[in-house]
């Protein structure tokens, strides 16, 4: 094996390895071991199997040998010759985390793995599959075959079409390991065209192997080295029954998958590989698989590439600047005369609905579901609450909800950080509840959804809840100034004071105070927000709200004398000119109008931001109403301009922070704009309103 | 040109930088000041700024520079020189310091002079529109005399209010 051709393929084998493993434990923490699913089942074996494919490939043995046990092993579950049981994917998962620390020490950043762990673990795995001791097992077996009895059998493999990114030299590289499946021999057809006097390199080369594994195995070890659209791998000749075969009238789930993995060209995704010994079938093309694919759950096949984060988000900032490109065309195009420039409005629109779609599709690149960052908490959960001899169920929900990727990445810690809160202070132990009147088992729910503009994570538990009469006394006793009758809200937003821990033992897992301040600062730094509700005895609902993306605004414009200001859309619930006297005056102090039914109070946005307004009277401007934490506002303003979407720039980039303003942005006209910051609006109207009354 | 000469010079060794400054020389009242050319992006005709909420009234407000936000300093309102007059003669003198891109309006912009050490005076204790903090010497250019400012010192103060740590 040349080790320099094959480097650079390593971070690819260890990322798709790394999705491999996360896509298997993901299967196993869901699969219920009393009637597992034969596509999860199968799912499982081929994430196993994809990996020990590359690693041997690679040369890692203790990888491939690991794998290669999880292989076999799973593989007479998935035939329904040996039951699951919750040992196995106990052991299973163990064997996950081995290989991924591994993977780190392959890698370079993670210290080597003990050679004894690995063969104490193989051994652990064997132990299932021969509890009699009966069955002899293949653990000298060299690790990429698959089947206990393998048979000879002669493979073609075809490479091509050859391109500048996967060259006829390339497969040059390639072979030296092929060598190592077995006899390999060339059978490309002379080319058949040579003028000029040169050998014209011919379009696809094609292999013969005589080896022991089979098409899909080679498959999917070629996967990890090259472009899987330029290799086909197909049997040629069917190769004699083997005694393990089990016939197919017993297992109709994996006949029916086989089936449709006899055509040619067939859907990666329902292939079962390897597929038992070919009966008398014509040769069979198995089409190579993308790696990442037979791990990813079932329903998500959708093909996918790879591309840096950097390079999206060069893309989004040019997108950005075309928007503003369009705007100002759109802008300068409406002074013309619509009658003699027809096809240049046409032309116009055309651009901006193009524009609106490009900006659409490239942030959607960035969004991902929060599955990604809810995937993890199966694990967590399962494996704290064994620690703590507590019983806990985790539900999520909503984990199809969209949102930007970087988001997703910093939320991660802060969610972990509550979800282990929540099972070492929140649910209390089995007998504790049962004493309480509640079901021994503790239930955790993780929940995203969309609110406006937001996207909304709960982390609710049913335990014990906050306990205020504690936290107060905590708060005293750190000279903190609080006092009695403070609201309920106040009260939990004390625990995410530096420093701040009422437990009354310090574990392991938490208690040290040190953490939920951090949690509150990185949800603060995202431009979210973090709320905490609580019943003694009932449960705890912490509930973090979050922008959506951090890059595009929907706004509406509203003018105040000469200046254009933009109002996040999501935060205008209506807009309306009030009647004379409408408004009215409370205490002397605030004013409020009655919207609906409801008294709102009344803000001049001239005199948050002490610049002058035009109209004086109300009933010669616009009352906006907005709805933000904490309540509704109405903020008068000149008037309305329009609605536009916005490229948020930030302010303070050159400048400082303003009360009031939440950032910038630049108009058609190529004037800068200020975005409200309404959240802000909103607090100053209502703390006003309380002052007065 | 001069500024591809300075920074070609600054590539050659910094000791030069140090005996040969060049400096943009303006003109604020009836005085003349000079910053090091190296803190100067550009110059600029004066476009009127979107105002800023609850700022003082030296800033005028910030523009749009090629899709950057860039707020603007008028340094006659800030040192009380002379009517501020906002015409197709005013200029904006956009400066680079520390990383941040600021706009300066003063009278009027006069040239560039190269300035060795032996032409730079300490700065005596003189009551000159800046505060004596960012006055890093005099100079004597034939009959001028010129006011040399750290711009970056002055920029960043508290006084000017333009970053964040100023403001509390």
């Amino acid at each position: 094996m040349t080790d320099t051709d094959l480097a650079q393929f390593h971070g690819v084998f260890f990322d798709e390895a790394a999705e491999h493993l996360a896509g298997m434990e993901s299967l196993l923490l869901a699969i219920d071991v009393a009637a597992p699913e034969a596509e999860q089942l199968n799912a499982i074996f081929r994430a196993a199997h994809s990996i020990k494919g590359g690693a041997a490939t690679f040369g890692f043995a203790e990888i491939a040998e690991l794998t290669h046990e999880m292989e076999t092993v799973f593989d007479r579950v998935r035939k329904g010759e040996m039951a699951l049981s919750a040992a196995l994917v106990d052991a299973f998962l163990a064997a996950g985390d081995l290989l991924k620390a591994m993977l780190a020490a392959r890698r370079g950043d993670g210290a080597s793995v003990d050679s004894s762990e690995v063969a104490a673990l193989c051994a652990r795995l064997r132990a299932f599959l021969d509890p009699g001791g009966a069955r002899p097992q293949g653990a000298a077996e060299p690790p990429a075959p698959s089947r206990p009895v393998p048979a000879p059998r002669t493979v073609e493999i075809e490479f091509g079409p050859f391109d500048a990114k996967f060259s006829c030299a390339d497969v040059d590289k390639l072979l030296a390991d092929l060598r190592g499946f077995g006899e390999l021999e060339e059978t490309t057809a002379p080319s058949p065209a040579k003028r000029r006097g040169r050998a014209k390199p011919p379009a696809v080369r094609r292999f013969r192997i005589r080896t022991e594994v089979s098409a899909t195995d080679l498959a999917d070890a070629l996967a990890f080295m090259a472009d899987p659209e330029r290799v086909k791998v197909a049997e040629v000749e069917p190769a004699p029954a083997v005694a393990e075969q089990t016939p197919p009238a017993e297992e109709p789930r994996a006949a029916a998958v086989e089936d449709a993995g006899f055509g040619l060209f067939v859907d990666p995704a329902t292939v079962a590989p390897p597929a038992p010994e070919p009966r008398k079938e014509p040769a069979k093309v198995v089409e190579l698989k993308a790696p990442a694919k037979p791990s990813a759950p079932a329903g998500g096949d959708a093909s996918s590439i790879r591309v840096s984060v950097q390079k999206v988000d060069q893309l989004i900032n040019l997108v950005g600047e075309l928007v503003i490109t369009q705007a100002m065309l759109a802008q300068t195009a409406s002074r013309a005369d619509p009658v003699l420039y027809e096809a240049l409005f046409n032309g116009l629109a055309q651009l901006e609905r193009n524009t609106r779609d490009l900006q659409e599709a490239a942030m959607s690149i960035r969004m991902m579901p929060i599955s990604f960052a809810f995937s993890r908490f199966p694990r967590v959960v399962r494996d704290l609450a064994q620690k703590l001899g507590k019983e806990v169920e985790l539900h999520t929900v909503g984990e199809g909800t969209e949102l930007d990727k970087s988001v997703i990445e910093a939320i991660v810690d802060p969610l972990t950080h509550l979800v282990r809160n929540s099972l070492d202070h929140g649910i209390e132990l089995p007998a504790e509840r049962v004493a309480k009147g509640k079901v021994a088992k503790g239930t955790i729910t993780l929940r995203a959804f969309h609110h406006g503009g937001n996207i909304v994570i709960e982390v609710s538990d049913d335990g014990a809840g906050l306990n205020r009469a504690k936290i107060l006394a905590k708060a005293r006793e750190r000279g903190m100034n609080v006092s009695d009758d403070m609201a309920d809200a106040d009260v939990w937003q004390l625990i995410f004071e530096p420093g701040f821990s009422t437990a009354s033992q310090v574990t392991d897992v938490s208690g040290r105070g040190v953490g939920m301040d951090v949690v509150r600062r990185n949800i603060k730094q995202l431009g979210g927000r973090i709320d905490i509700e609580s019943a003694e005895g009932i449960g705890t609902r912490i509930r973090i709200r979050l922008p959506l993306t951090l890059a595009i605004l929907d706004g509406m414009s509203v003018r105040l004398g000469r200046e254009i200001f933009i109002l996040p859309l999501t935060f205008i619930t209506e807009s309306l000119q009030p009647a004379p006297g409408a408004v009215r005056s409370l205490q002397g102090r605030g004013q409020v109008i009655s919207v609906r039914g409801e008294y709102v109070p009344v803000i001049a946005l001239s005199e948050v931001l002490g610049m002058a307004g035009e109209r004086q009277r109300f009933e010669d401007g616009i009352l906006v109403i907005l709805e933000a934490e904490g309540g509704k506002t109405a903020l008068f303003v000149d008037e309305l301009v329009g609605q536009h979407q916005v490229v948020i720039k930030s302010l303070e980039t050159n400048y400082r922070k303003v009360p009031g303003i939440s950032g910038a942005t630049i108009m058609g006209d190529g004037r800068v704009a200020l975005i409200l910051d309404v959240a802000y609006l909103v607090g100053r109207a209502h703390s006003r309103l309380e002052k007065a009354a | 040109m001069m500024l591809q000469e300075r920074t070609q010079e600054t590539a050659a060794g910094a000791a030069l930088v140090a005996q040969t400054n060049e400096y943009l020389t303006f003109r604020l009242g009836r005085e003349e000041y000079g910053i090091e050319i190296l803190k100067v992006q550009e110059i600029r005709g004066w476009e009127q700024p979107t105002t800023l909420a609850n700022a003082p009234d030296f800033i005028k407000g910030v523009i749009n520079l090629r899709g950057t936000i860039v707020p603007v300093v008028d340094m006659r309102v800030k040192f009380a020189l002379g009517e501020a007059r906002y015409d197709q003669f005013t200029v904006v003198i956009i400066l680079n310091v520390s990383g941040r891109v600021v706009g300066m309006v003063v009278d009027s912009v006069s040239d560039v002079v190269r300035l060795g050490p032996e032409q730079v005076r300490a700065a005596p204790d003189f009551s000159a529109s800046f505060d004596t903090r960012y006055i890093t010497g005099l100079a004597a250019v034939e009959d001028r005399m010129l006011i040399l400012v750290d711009i970056e010192k002055l920029m960043t103060s508290a006084d000017m209010g333009l970053v964040e740590a100023a403001v509390h």
